[in-house]
């Protein structure tokens, strides 16, 4: 492979990678703050 | 007799004759991290044990790298197999604390931005001529991250790993001089002004969710890039520990005594490799050369990032808290409190900016761990 492809590979799949992955982690950190809400007592 | 004594004395004189032009500077290199770690409080527990190592590492003929050299041993013991780190990892996992970022899940995003510098600052140097693993391990001092810097550079790229991780330090504590300008240079001072204390939105986690939250991000994580899974589960491992609090006593020696000793063995491995001839040339001035730049792309990309964040809410999001997102955990977070303070003395920035901080450091190890699974998907590491 040439480091052009490999580069561009790079560049496209790990940024978007990274986006992608932690744009799903906050949505799972979402879900998960309704399924185990902060009660009253801790507030 | 006479012979004998003179053979004796050239004993003694032996290491001056074998000096290279290289380890004198290496030796005053070693000497200025010293004087940078002791005078200056810039990161000691790693300058002064990486500037010794550096120190005797460039005298002559102790063999201290040879076969059966203690730095040698060392450094086969905890870098050569990527131990070391992963075991730090463990500790500052222990010493995160995500609530922040859980208040707020959407900051998450700008820790991802915080990375893109790695990526671009690959491409960089495959364009200067760098080949694919050297470039790789370049592009990870943007991670802002030593252990993940480390990691990554002893894995692929060892003979780059002196100047590499002196490049992942320096940065780091050079954050709050290299930050600021960029930061201004992004935004408008509009946009400079903008209270976060009005997003009222934001929750606090509830205990259980920061105890599942390590073992979400290991397991999602893992599955989607399984080949930096040491470098996630350690960090995650670290911080259940802490969030779960009934194993107080492995939590502590996790953040002290583990942590400690382990620094002290990176620091001085990490030192040795900085033997004269091997890291006096050309290609360790553009490693550093690299690493700023790397961290300079993190930076825009974090402020452009909360630009388009801000946009996105409206107005509600302070584009300077991006600049978090370079992970240089907690350092980046109170460069943008400072920040902030200067335009608007009434705007307390700093918890915004330690989530977007965490989301940093969970974002440097997941980029680090996507950028391995990537290589390994296209066949460029076994």
């Amino acid at each position: 492979m040439d480091n052009w492809t490999f580069g561009i590979t790079m560049l496209v799949v790990g940024m978007g990678g990274t986006l992608v992955a932690l744009a799903l982690l906050a949505l799972i950190m979402g879900l998960l703050k309704k399924i185990f809400p902060l009660k009253e007592e801790s507030k | 007799m006479f012979e004998a004594i003179v053979n004796g004395l050239s004993g003694l004189t032996a290491s001056f004759a074998h000096l290279h032009w290289s380890n004198p500077v290496m030796i005053a290199v070693g000497c200025l991290f010293l004087y940078l770690g002791i005078q200056k409080d810039v990161e000691p527990l790693l300058l002064v044990p990486i500037g010794f190592g550096a120190i005797i590492t460039n005298i002559p003929l102790a063999e201290l790298m040879a076969e059966d050299g203690f730095l040698r041993v060392i450094y086969n013991m905890g870098v050569a197999n990527e131990l070391f780190p992963l075991l730090i990892f463990i500790g500052i996992g222990a010493m995160t604390d995500f609530g922040p970022l859980l208040e707020n899940p959407k900051i998450f995003l700008l820790g991802a931005a915080g990375q893109f510098g790695i990526f671009i600052t690959i491409g960089l140097a495959l364009f200067f001529g760098f080949d694919k693993l050297d470039a790789v391990a370049i592009g990870v001092i943007g991670a802002c991250d030593g252990p993940t810097a480390i990691y990554v550079t002893s894995k692929f790229a060892p003979h780059l790993l002196g100047a590499v991780s002196v490049a992942a330090y320096s940065y780091m504590s050079l954050v709050p001089i290299i930050q600021p300008p960029l930061m201004k240079l992004m935004t408008t001072e509009k946009e400079r002004k903008i209270n976060m204390s009005e997003l009222s939105t934001t929750t606090p986690a509830s205990r259980e969710t920061k105890i599942v939250f390590p073992i979400v991000v290991t397991i999602f994580g893992g599955l989607i890039a399984p080949k930096g899974l040491p470098l996630l589960a350690t960090i995650m491992l670290g911080n259940l520990m802490k969030e779960c609090g009934v194993v107080s006593r492995l939590t502590k020696a996790s953040e002290n005594e583990i942590a400690n000793v382990v620094t002290l063995f990176l620091g001085i491995s990490i030192g040795a490799t900085m033997e004269g001839r091997a890291f006096l040339n050309p290609q360790t001035l553009m490693v550093l050369a690299f690493g700023f730049v790397a961290i300079c792309l993190d930076t825009i990309c974090g402020v452009g990032f909360g630009k388009i964040m801000n946009v996105a809410t409206g107005g509600k999001i302070n584009p300077l808290i991006g600049a978090a997102g370079i992970s240089a955990y907690p350092m980046a977070a109170r460069v943008v409190q400072k920040e902030g303070l200067k335009y608007n003395k009434f705007n307390f920035l700093l918890m915004h900016a330690v989530g977007a901080n965490t989301g940093g450091q969970c974002g440097s190890v997941m980029a680090a761990a996507i950028m391995l699974s990537v290589l390994q998907g296209m066949g460029i590491i076994p």
